[in-house]
């Protein structure tokens, strides 16, 4: 069976955001981007599938600008067998994404396909959902433990009452959620290797797809500064202060 | 333990403007003789640029020799220099514009590009890849190997996923051994291998300890009617007194930025002193805050310089390797100007490696040639003529010896037939707490100011938290014991990322805490602290700051 894994190049997490003067979006410019975080844990969860004999072959894809490649390479460092980059220069809305994986779909036949919960740069958590629906496939989003078990996958997820299990028919969607594994570190001779491996670039246009424009960002703005506390020393004063700002009568 | 090895003919540590030339030149001279040569660069960075942080004025020298037509190339020099000014600064608000005549003459500007040398370092780095040079951010050197005759063999990089008590986690990955028939050591300033070497080689052997100095730098975007692209802007004087030397830089860059720092040399006496705060309040004085007044600060970090200069020089080559750039220590300290040098020494590093290589094998050998490649090269020419330029700040303070500075550069042209030394290490040039008044550090104002939390926020520094300190003290009760009632401990103020706090503990008593995930690599508590106590090692790979355009 292969494993489609969809990745994304996104702001590092470390990285302090800033809000482009214009108010367009933020900036990314001489920003330090990675693979987002989600999508190593669901390329982690697919090459341990793949290790324990479940899986053949791991490909990793992703959408965007030339340097995207750069993630590919990483996913392909972790171990994915190929990859697939899917280049465009547009920014690209959920739904074209899901549009996007579903003709990668149509095309690799894939028994499932793993993506991040969310992208952490607009956390949107739609593709996943998107694709699932567009290909009339079953999904088992925020996963906390994957098990395949010849052509049904059992799918733990975390959820507000506690743990949820989920028996789904493959071909499926999982989303990977942040305990369901940890990452393993990318080893240099690996990194020397995953220069070599095959990287296939194709556009939108070759796949056929139709570019949803339904979202249109209005502005962007960095939250509002946290103003200076003060301190009260009794419950008299505080009650005063609170008044004073209108937030009690 | 077994562990995995592989080999190439040259590793080089470190991906900074020294470690990156030595791999495009190495590769340009194989590529001429048609040789195969196998070359990886070694950077705990998280990627390259990630831990570069320079002002930064250069001097295209090195890099026109490097890559003649790096502008067609798209080398991102882009600003030239257009105007320089400089200041001495009198007072909180007060300071006298210094006419051209009168700057000694390694300050002067034309010619040279404002730039971030992090991004300077991203390009040399996509050339290098370019040449089949293999890099590799996010690991670190942390020990160097050796054979059994005592010649280095190469390195071993640091293990991954160690939880803080030692033990291994689920992720744990052990390091590896890159050999190398010659590894160039290329970590800057106080590299904490090429410390271990210049001890293990005897190297500093006959010349003078090395001096420090610290630098902290922001950068601003600013309001585009204040900026003036390519102006250059320094200051001596306010807020140091005259027997603390270090001065201020104000760089114009492009996109309505200006790169602004401050540096203290390490030598200072007075344990009070906090160079963090000198150059917050630094900034307040209005030749510098009416460039910055409505503009936002967006980035900061510190770094050590190292700016002994000619008299400091270590022996560059040891069997099986060599050092370079300032992990050797070849900034000229006149114009705190490091990164042409550190580029040219890389390129000779690779040309001797190179010439060694047509004769025969080079593993283990030690090529001594590069001594002469560097004693007849322009860097040699340049350190020669300002040697005592520090020295003299040294001796007489800063206004007389920048007198003599003035005519030793402009009058005679840095050939007066004397050499001076400053052989008193800055570790040692601490007074007793008791001895020294605290200066008044005016609070943050939030605006210009800000305090040292904050500003380690904008470095975006970030260490696996899980993992053992990479600060190591010798002997765990010096600072508590001794540093504290003698000098304060100092390290509490030195720190430019508030890493070292003395607390009290649940009974009452002082503790000595180290806050090691807030560390931007900048070396001083290695070189500052009065015992000697404290050892910068390698944290896990990828950690530390993350600098954009520093
Ligand atoms: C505030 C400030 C302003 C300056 N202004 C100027 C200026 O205007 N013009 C100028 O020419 N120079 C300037 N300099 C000096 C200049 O930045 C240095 O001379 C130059 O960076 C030295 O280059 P390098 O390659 O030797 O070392 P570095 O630039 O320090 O690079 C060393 C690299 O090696 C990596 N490294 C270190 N140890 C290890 C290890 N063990 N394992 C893996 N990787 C490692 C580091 O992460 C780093 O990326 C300034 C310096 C400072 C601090
Ligand atoms: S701990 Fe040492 S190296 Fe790290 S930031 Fe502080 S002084 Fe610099």
């Amino acid at each position: 069976m292969k494993i489609i894994v969809g990745v994304k190049r996104v702001v590092d997490y470390n990285v302090r955001i800033q809000v482009k003067p214009d108010g367009s979006g933020v900036v990314t410019d001489g920003v330090k981007m990675s693979l987002n975080p989600f999508d190593e844990i669901a390329i982690e969860e697919a090459l341990r599938i793949k290790e324990s004999g479940k899986a053949e072959e791991v490909i990793a894809v992703t959408i965007g600008a030339k340097a995207c490649q750069e993630q590919l390479r990483t996913a392909l460092a972790m171990g994915a067998d190929r990859a697939i980059h899917v280049e465009t220069d547009e920014g690209i809305q959920p739904l074209t994404a899901a549009r996007i994986f579903k003709a990668l779909c149509d095309k690799e036949a894939p028994k499932l396909v793993i993506f991040g919960k969310q992208a952490i740069d607009d956390d949107n958590s739609q593709t996943a959902q998107m694709l699932a629906a567009l290909s009339h496939w079953p999904q088992a989003t925020f996963a906390s433990e994957v098990v395949i078990d010849a052509d049904t996958a059992s799918v733990t997820r975390e959820v507000d009452a506690g743990l949820e299990t989920l028996s789904v028919d493959l071909p499926a969607v999982v989303s990977a959620d942040l305990r369901l594994n940890e990452p393993r570190y990318v080893k240099l001779p690996d990194i020397m290797k995953a220069k070599r491996k095959p990287i296939d670039t194709v556009s939108i246009s070759d796949l056929g797809v139709e570019v949803a424009a339904g979202i249109k960002v209005l502005k962007t703005t960095a939250p509002a500064k946290r103003q200076a506390g003060i301190m009260v020393e009794t419950v008299e004063q505080l009650v005063v202060a609170l008044k004073e700002k209108g937030l009690i009568k | 333990m077994e562990r995995e090895s592989m080999e190439f003919d040259v590793v080089i540590v470190g991906a900074g403007p020294a470690g990156l030339s030595t791999a495009c030149r190495l590769m340009q001279l194989a590529q001429e003789s048609e040789q195969e040569l196998m070359v990886c660069v070694i950077e705990k960075g998280s990627e390259v640029g990630a831990h570069i942080l320079s002002g930064a004025v250069l001097e295209p020298t090195a890099i026109n020799e490097l890559f003649p037509d790096w502008k067609a190339m798209g080398a991102p020099l882009n600003t030239e220099v257009k105007g320089d000014d400089v200041y001495y600064l009198t007072g909180e608000s007060k300071g006298i514009k210094t006419p051209n005549f009168l700057v000694p003459k390694p300050m002067h500007n034309e010619g040279n590009y404002i730039v971030s040398m992090a991004n300077v370092c991203r390009w040399l780095a996509e050339q290098a890849e370019s040449m089949g040079v293999e890099i590799f951010p996010g690991f670190t050197a942390a020990e160097t190997l050796y054979n059994e005759d005592g010649s280095v063999k190469g390195i071993l990089t640091g293990d991954m996923g160690v939880a803080e008590d030692g033990s291994h986690k689920d992720s744990y990955m052990p390091g590896m051994e890159l050999l190398a028939k010659q590894t160039v050591f290329a970590e800057g300033c106080r590299g904490h291998l090429g410390k271990e070497l210049m001890q293990r080689f005897n190297l500093r052997d006959n010349v003078d300890p090395q001096h420090y100095g610290l630098g902290i730098k922001e950068i601003w975007s600013i309001e585009p009617e204040k900026h003036q692209e390519g102006l250059v802007v320094h200051t001596a004087g306010w807020p140091l007194d005259n027997h603390t030397e270090g001065g201020g830089f104000l760089y114009h860059m492009e996109n309505n930025q200006v790169a602004l720092g401050f540096i203290v040399a390490l030598n200072y006496s007075n344990p009070h002193l906090s160079p963090f705060d000198e150059m917050q309040r630094w900034k307040s004085n209005p030749k510098i805050s009416q460039y910055l007044e409505g503009g936002e600060r967006i980035a900061y970090g510190a770094r050590a310089v190292n700016k002994g200069g000619l008299q400091s020089v270590p022996k560059l080559s040891f069997p099986g390797g060599l050092l370079v750039g300032c992990d050797a220590g070849f900034l000229n300290g006149a114009k705190i100007k490091g990164n042409h040098t550190a580029m040219k020494t890389g390129m000779l590093a690779a040309e001797t490696i190179i010439e060694a290589l047509k004769t025969g094998d080079i593993a283990t050998k030690e090529l001594t040639a590069i001594e002469t490649k560097y004693r007849t090269s322009w860097v040699y020419d340049e350190l020669h003529k300002t040697r005592n330029f520090g020295p003299a700040l040294h001796k007489f303070g800063t206004l007389l010896g920048g007198s003599f500075a003035w005519l030793d550069q402009n009058i005679f042209a840095g050939k007066l037939p004397f050499t001076w030394h400053n052989t008193v290490p800055d570790h040692a040039t601490l007074k007793p707490a008791a001895d020294c008044i605290a200066p008044n550090y005016p609070k943050p104002d939030g605006k210009i100011t800000f305090d040292k939390l904050s500003s380690v926020f904008l470095s975006s520094t970030n260490h696996e938290e899980d993992q053992p300190c990479h600060l190591r003290l010798t002997d765990p009760s010096v600072p508590i014991q001794k540093n504290l009632p003698l000098y304060n401990e100092p390290a509490q103020l030195y720190c430019p990322a508030g890493v070292y706090e003395v607390i009290k503990d649940a009974e009452g008593a002082d503790k000595f805490q180290i806050n090691g995930q807030n560390c931007v690599h900048c070396k001083t508590c290695d070189i500052k602290d009065p015992a000697q106590n404290i050892t910068w090692v390698t944290p896990e790979g990828g950690g530390g700051p993350n600098y954009g355009n520093m």
